[in-house]
């Protein structure tokens, strides 16, 4: 199995500890977290955590179920890009008198998308929101003009097929574990089935 | 950020009627203690603790208080206690350095599973963050080895912090829990409505629903399997599931094995018991591993000193894996079945499915490499030729005298691998050992806890020359508190189990593993414990008699050969049917 990138979404109590708690199931298996954001869901008091690696999936099924078994983790789903809509913002500062010389700056926003946020005698700051591959062309077009400073933030994922966590969550507040043993058709799916 | 699901973790239940009284933080703690039925606390007193062990003094008629002498040993005690009586273990240890000595303790219950409650001092709240006095950052340094951590700066959290913290440990796959509670929690008082035990976290599902569908699976494997073989873990003991599981294995005649942790969940002379797996486990079960059709693995993870090499591991075997932890499920070793679940739930469905078949043939191939390995290995070390003494031999006198009834903590090395192999039990929770984690030292102060555990069982701790000297210390516990242990020593005069390693692999080059030991018997006599040392076959059915009969705690030391082998063995790196038998 060769390695991808995979997104790792992560429904949580909102719990002081618990993003090193989750930190290190990837670190003590030398995993390098490519990004991590930490936000609200759409559900009132339970977090969400958008964790992005690089590795093979049956490494990340075993990392999602260790995720999933810290107790403030009500559950853990990983997807592939295909599966995603996925977002990151980026900011760049640029010198605004190189830029308003030599760069046609409508040319510039209209290519990129890109939005100019402040605009200062010293400096000018524009901010694209995209895909990897989209923030990355801006810094090369910006950079000839002297990047003074760029930040992109960690992603943030919708996931497609995913129905939010309203419903499920209803699973979680049952009082008593479900007593009666469930007949189901997912026998072939084991990946559905083992999870909570 | 907000404390509101411990909160509602008690909402979920009607608050304990009582009118409510001020008390404090730390009576909290205690009464906590009360309501969950501990009777055996294992700690160790210091500044940032010390409003709880002032409260602890009005509770003495109560609660049973052990003054260890290290709190490494104070938790491998709690341990002790929880392993031999399936109860929650408890620790409590001050800030900075107490708590940094519980870490191996806490690693060691985490992959051993075991529950604990530690609770730890820790500096005034206003402190935290400053490099205070005996401030250590230790939520952080424990997250990765406990199941959960909490730090209570408020004491009106106490009773629900502490209800979570039972709940957590003991449920699921249980495991330790760290409760660190800052100075001034400990002395607040506050409104005091009584204590609720927790039974639901939102967050936490310790008991998975049972898939009927895929224990029809399994059973369709079983019953259709020639060649069927289970392999057991300390899950069945968890889970209390001893009976079930028998039930199971017996319905039609299954071969079963255990892991050194699943030991004692069957008596070890159970006509379908087949023996021990791993690296020094039994010849058949290694080899016949590889040769089964379906492998039912129960309550186990697939460790790797129990695999071997995971590429040529049972290969040629459908598995069905039960288990109760869904990480574990496909972790080292891909299942055909997985069935998720409780096996005290699972087991008696999968056992009401399988059919009765005559797997007598195949248990005969069990015997057969089992008489082989009884001719090469065990008869010489259980009746050797020579004078020296062995460990095995010492295990075999044991076993007469105890018949098997004695709880055995051991340490770790050698003599580890030698009482796993020979030790004979006929109870459940009888093998105390650091299986997971192979703590030096584990052994004395987890035999005192097991005796606290199991005050009506004679335990004997099985320890070596270099692991006797880690935790050397705890004699003093059982000297001021008169736990009856009865301390076994196999001297070997080396750190044997490296030793031995040097030997076979690294072409005899003994790079410090020659060590020396103090008189132990001397050293017992000082902590006013008697002894004795033997060196002669002549004496040792005596000695080990005396030992056992002696009332109160004793020290055997039997010096055994220096050099002297532990077989058969998985290499490094080697399947397990290629398992040597010298
Ligand atoms: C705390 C700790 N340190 C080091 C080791 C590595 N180790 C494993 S077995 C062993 C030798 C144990 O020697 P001894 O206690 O004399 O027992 P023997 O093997 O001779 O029976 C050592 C050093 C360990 N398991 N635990």
């Amino acid at each position: 199995m060769s390695k991808q990138e995979f997104t790792i979404t992560v429904y949580t109590e909102n719990q002081i500890g618990l993003l090193n708690r989750i930190a290190i199931i990837f670190s003590r298996r030398k995993i390098n977290i490519e990004s991590l954001n930490t936000s609200p869901s759409e559900v009132e008091s339970v977090h969400r955590f958008t964790i992005v690696i690089n590795e093979t999936e049956d490494v990340v099924r075993k990392l999602c179920r260790q995720i999933e078994k810290q107790v403030e983790v009500l559950k853990a789903y990983y997807n592939t890009n295909e599966e995603l809509v996925w977002q990151e913002l980026a900011l760049y500062k640029v010198p605004t008198d190189v830029i308003a010389e030599k760069v046609k700056v409508e040319r510039l926003l209209r290519q990129y998308g890109a939005k100019a946020v402040v605009i200062r005698k010293d400096y000018t700051v524009f901010e694209t929101a995209g895909h990897r591959e989209e923030i990355d062309t801006l810094i090369k077009a910006l950079e000839p003009y002297g990047l003074i400073e760029f930040v992109r933030s960690a992603r943030v994922a919708i996931i497609k097929a995913s129905k939010g966590f309203h419903e499920k969550l209803k699973e979680f507040d049952q009082a008593e574990p479900a007593e009666e043993v469930i007949e189901n058709e997912f026998l072939d799916k084991q990946d559905e089935v083992f999870t909570m | 950020m907000s404390n509101s699901t411990i909160l509602d973790a008690a909402e979920t239940k009607k608050q304990v009627a009582e009118a409510p009284k001020t008390i404090s933080g730390s009576q909290a703690v205690l009464e906590a203690f009360l309501a969950e039925g501990v009777d055996t606390i294992f700690g160790y007193p210091g500044g940032a603790i010390m409003p709880i062990y002032d409260a602890l003094y009005d509770y003495t008629d109560r609660l049973e208080h052990i003054l260890v002498r290290h709190e490494q040993g104070g938790i491998h005690a709690g341990q002790g206690y929880a392993r031999a009586s399936g109860r929650v273990g408890v620790v409590f240890a001050t800030s900075g350095p107490g708590a940094t000595n519980l870490v191996t303790g806490l690693a060691d219950a985490m992959i051993d599973s075991t529950p604990l409650v530690c609770v730890t001092g820790q500096v005034f709240a206003h402190l935290l963050g400053t490099d205070a006095f005996q401030e250590t950052d230790v939520i952080n340094i424990t997250t990765p080895v406990t199941k959960w951590n909490y730090q209570v700066t408020d004491a009106t959290e106490i009773p629900s912090v502490l209800a979570k913290a039972f709940y957590i440990a003991k449920t699921g796959r249980p495991g330790p829990v760290l409760i660190d509670i800052t100075k001034n929690a400990q002395l607040q008082m506050f409104e005091y409505s009584g204590y609720t035990p927790c039974n639901h976290i939102r967050s936490y599902k310790p008991k998975p629903t049972v898939r009927k569908e895929y224990i029809v699976e399994a059973a369709k494997l079983i019953n259709e399997a020639k060649k069927p073989f289970v392999i057991f873990g300390q899950g069945v003991i968890l889970g209390r599931a001893e009976k079930e599981f028998k039930a199971f294995i017996e319905k039609t005649g299954l071969p079963a094995a255990w892991t050194i942790m699943g030991m004692s969940a069957i008596p070890t002379d159970h006509p379908l018991g087949v023996g021990m797996l791993g690296m020094h486990g039994n010849y058949a079960p290694n080899v016949l591993t590889n040769e089964c059709d379906v492998l039912i693995a129960v309550g186990m993870r697939f460790d790797d000193r129990v695999t071997g090499r995971l590429d040529k591991y049972a290969k040629q075997a459908q598995v069905i894996h039960f288990d109760i932890d869904p990480a574990e499920i496909d972790k080292n070793v891909k299942s055909a079945v997985p069935v998720w679940g409780d096996c005290k739930e699972t087991l008696p469905l999968l056992t009401d499915l399988l059919e009765k078949r005559d797997h007598s043939e195949w248990l005969a191939k069990f015997r057969e490499l089992e008489k082989k390995e009884v001719e090469e290995v065990i008869n010489e070390e259980l009746n050797p030729s020579t004078e020296i003494l062995t460990m095995g031999e010492v295990l075999k006198v044991l076993n007469e005298l105890t018949d098997g009834n004695a709880i055995i903590a051991t340490d770790v090395g050698q003599h580890q691998m030698v009482a796993c192999r020979y030790a004979k039990y006929n109870n459940t929770m009888s093998n105390v050992t650091s299986g997971g984690l192979g703590t030096m030292g584990f052994g004395l102060p987890a035999a005192i806890g097991a005796k606290y555990g199991a005050p009506d069982k004679t335990v004997v701790a099985i320890i070596g020359d270099g692991g006797f000297q880690m935790t050397i210390q705890e004699l003093g516990t059982i000297m001021q508190f008169g736990a009856a242990v009865k301390i076994l020593i196999l001297n070997n005069q080396f750190l044997g189990m490296v030793r031995q390693w040097q030997q076979l692999f690294h072409d005899k080059r003994y790079s410090f593993v020659n060590i020396t030991s103090p008189d132990y018997v001397q050293v017992a006599k000082g902590y006013g414990i008697e002894g004795k040392k033997i060196d002669q076959r002549a004496d040792l059915k005596n000695a080990v008699k005396t030992m056992l009969d002696h009332d109160g705690a004793y020290l055997l030391e039997v010096m055994v050969g220096k050099e002297n082998n532990v077989f058969p063995m998985v290499p490094q790196g080697c399947g397990v049917s290629e398992i040597r038998l010298k």
